[in-house]
């Protein structure tokens, strides 16, 4: 039996398993809630968290990024991980004692204005669209290679599978599905991560692989180091000091991104107690630290063993998994000096190779080796990891435009079916006009998700980090600084991405900084700005201010908030 | 002062040492001492580049739950935690 065989049965039989969960939690109840409430254990609570945040940029493209970027590829594993303890040390807590729903309204409330709920809402719109655009290509890229068709192709299927499963209702009873997403995800990473740790170093956990010696004796790292070199790039740890700043930005957009996107912060309003809201930005973290951690030797694993396999060998006696990938148009090799051999090379002029980092998860099975039923597996997890944030993210794109644009804005005295309707139809809108988007994204699935974050991070982070640690913040200083950060993010972001139409060069970045780390820059102007307007302009009421106040001590908090999924 | 105000400056006071390590680990170790560090050896890792793509993970996992065991215990303390 083949991959494809094995794909296509686990692919089958995870997705009647999310519909099932779906169909038998809305059996339980009439309404549907996006519960993390008393029924649910914290440990399952995080899980669903750590699903719903691990995305197909973790999962799929974030180790094929790493491998090429060696020591620079720590921003992603950093900034993908160190926003939650911001998450669970500065907001968690006093959100779920300040009790809203979601961010807009959070927004709306502490500074009593429509129009700051507008603008935030705005803002969660744009994030969440430019997320789920990079689940698109994940999809795509999958079903590509494991379908046999091209990118395009694999994109439009992908279309169809998250619309499908998102009218289907894979969103409501959604916490446990999540709970099984999550399940499915980390075995699929894991598993492969550990067969090749085995062949590698004999070493069961590959987070103690990667900095073990081979079977020839060497530490694996000096190995790769010495291979890289070779080749003509940077050695695999070294410091690539011209990008040190650019490193930093990203790392801190990543992180404070983390902390502002609005589907990761909508779990927290939903536990139980305040201190529950702490700890379960704990256990998530935890669970999404076993993926982040073996990412980094995946990624080590993967480049060593491309080299091995390709790199000056004759094309003619290429393994098969690399004919495979070049139907997908996602891998290529053009023989510039006709002598037949592969030429891998950091000289681009000389190097013949071409790879598509977004491959790197999908294909290091075969690459590897491994039987083919581990490769049927981990296109069910890139895909239970894309659906799991897809559905999280069209949660948050249809309760803003049904609960936070109509009910609380533009018609208050709006239907029950209508809001209905309106939920439908901003999904439908989402998940089509993601996936056009997908098809011609700016970048690799991870730097596109990366942008999200940028944008953020210089949006909602200072809002609601200044909503609760500084009393005399404002309307007018919140309302001022969100613009002008994400504006300025938004400007820069379009100038020097050329695919989005920019005109601008690598060489115009200010100070070095890339577009994926701008988002940090645009989160001091809008901390700036508001704090200055803020102080120029009239205080919050009294009542205001005691609100502020209250939400700083965990004692007296209401019943959590439920989600209804309609 | 009232118990309040001394539960609130304490809080700022873990926030300010937990999050001076998160900074430490991942900013510093991993990014902007990396170079310097990679000179030392973690068994078969280069320190700096084991922070930026090992270490710091693990010591944002402990920050959590530390930060979990002292407000408990602070709450506790100042009578504010929800029963």
């Amino acid at each position: 039996m083949d991959a494809q065989f094995w794909t296509y049965l686990f692919v089958g039989v995870t997705f009647a398993l999310y519909i099932s969960i779906a169909i038998i939690s809305k059996a339980g109840s009439t309404k549907e809630f996006y519960i993390a409430g008393s029924g649910v254990h914290p440990l399952a609570n995080g899980m669903a968290t750590a699903a719903d945040w691990m995305s197909a940029a973790s999962f799929i493209s974030m180790a094929g990024l790493i491998a090429f970027m060696g020591f620079s590829g720590g921003q992603f594993l950093m900034g993908w991980t160190g926003g939650y303890v911001l998450l669970a040390l500065l907001l968690a807590p006093y959100l779920r004692k300040f009790g809203k729903y979601t961010v807009p309204d959070f927004i709306g409330e502490r500074y009593y204005s429509k129009n700051a709920r507008l603008v935030a809402l705005i803002c969660a719109l744009f994030v969440s669209f430019t997320y789920v655009v990079g689940q698109m290509k994940g999809v795509g890229v999958a079903f590509a290679r494991f379908l046999d068709v091209p990118y395009d192709t694999g994109v439009l299927i992908g279309i169809g599978i998250v619309f499908f499963y998102a009218v289907l209702g894979g969103m409501k009873g959604i916490t446990y599905t999540q709970v099984a997403q999550y399940c499915i995800l980390i075995f699929a990473f894991t598993v492969p991560a550990i067969f090749i740790s085995l062949q590698f170093t004999g070493n069961f956990f590959p987070q103690m692989g990667l900095g073990s010696r081979t079977n020839d004796g060497v530490f694996l790292l000096e190995q790769l180091n010495q291979l890289t070199l070779d080749l003509g790039f940077d050695q695999y740890t070294q410091v690539n000091k011209q990008n040190l700043t650019n490193m930093f930005f990203i790392t801190a957009a990543l992180m404070f991104g983390t902390a502002g996107l609005p589907h990761v912060i909508v779990r927290f309003f939903t536990v139980p107690k305040v201190r529950h809201a702490r700890l379960s930005a704990g256990w998530a973290l935890l669970f999404i630290a076993i993926l982040y951690t073996t990412a980094p030797a995946v990624a080590a694993f993967a480049r060593t063993n491309i080299i091995h396999t390709v790199s000056e060998q004759p094309y003619e006696y290429l393994p098969q998994w690399f004919k495979n990938w070049e139907g997908t148009g996602l891998l290529s090799y053009e023989d510039k000096n006709n002598d037949g051999l592969v030429q891998y090379r950091a000289d681009a002029s000389a190097n013949e190779l071409t790879v598509d980092r977004d491959i790197i998860v999908l294909a290091n099975p075969e690459i590897a080796n491994l039987p083919p039923w581990v490769i049927g597996l981990v296109v069910a997890g890139g895909l239970a990891a894309a659906l799991s944030t897809a559905a999280g993210l069209l949660l948050v794109i249809s309760t803003s435009i049904s609960h936070d644009l109509l009910k609380k804005n533009l018609r208050p005295n709006i239907s029950e079916k209508n809001e209905l309707w309106a939920a439908r139809i901003s999904i439908a809108v989402a998940v089509v006009g993601a996936g056009l988007a997908g098809l011609n994204p700016p970048g690799f699935v991870a730097e596109v998700v990366a942008l999200a974050f940028g944008l953020a991070a210089s949006s909602f982070f200072p809002a609601i980090i200044l909503g609760i640690f500084d009393k005399r913040m404002n309307r007018e200083g919140a309302v001022t600084g969100m613009i002008s950060g994400i504006v300025f993010t938004m400007c820069y972001i379009v100038y020097f991405k050329p695919q989005l139409g920019g005109i601008g060069t690598p060489e115009g970045y200010w100070w070095g900084i890339s577009p994926e780390g701008i988002g940090t820059l645009g989160m001091l102007i809008n901390f700036i700005v508001a704090v200055s307007v803020s102080r120029l302009t009239t205080k919050p009421s009294q009542k205001i201010q005691a609100l502020t106040e209250s939400i700083r001590y965990p004692k007296g908090a209401g019943k959590p908030k439920e989600i209804q999924i309609r | 002062m009232n118990h309040k105000k001394v539960y609130w400056k304490q809080n700022l006071k873990y926030l300010a040492i937990l999050l001076s390590i998160w900074f430490g680990v991942s900013f510093l170790c991993g990014i902007l001492l990396a170079d310097f560090l990679n000179q030392f050896y973690l068994g078969g890792f280069p320190l700096g580049f084991w922070f930026a793509h090992q270490g710091s993970i693990y010591v944002f996992v402990c920050l959590i739950f530390v930060y979990v065991y002292l407000m408990n215990r602070l709450d506790k303390k100042y009578h504010l935690d929800e029963g």
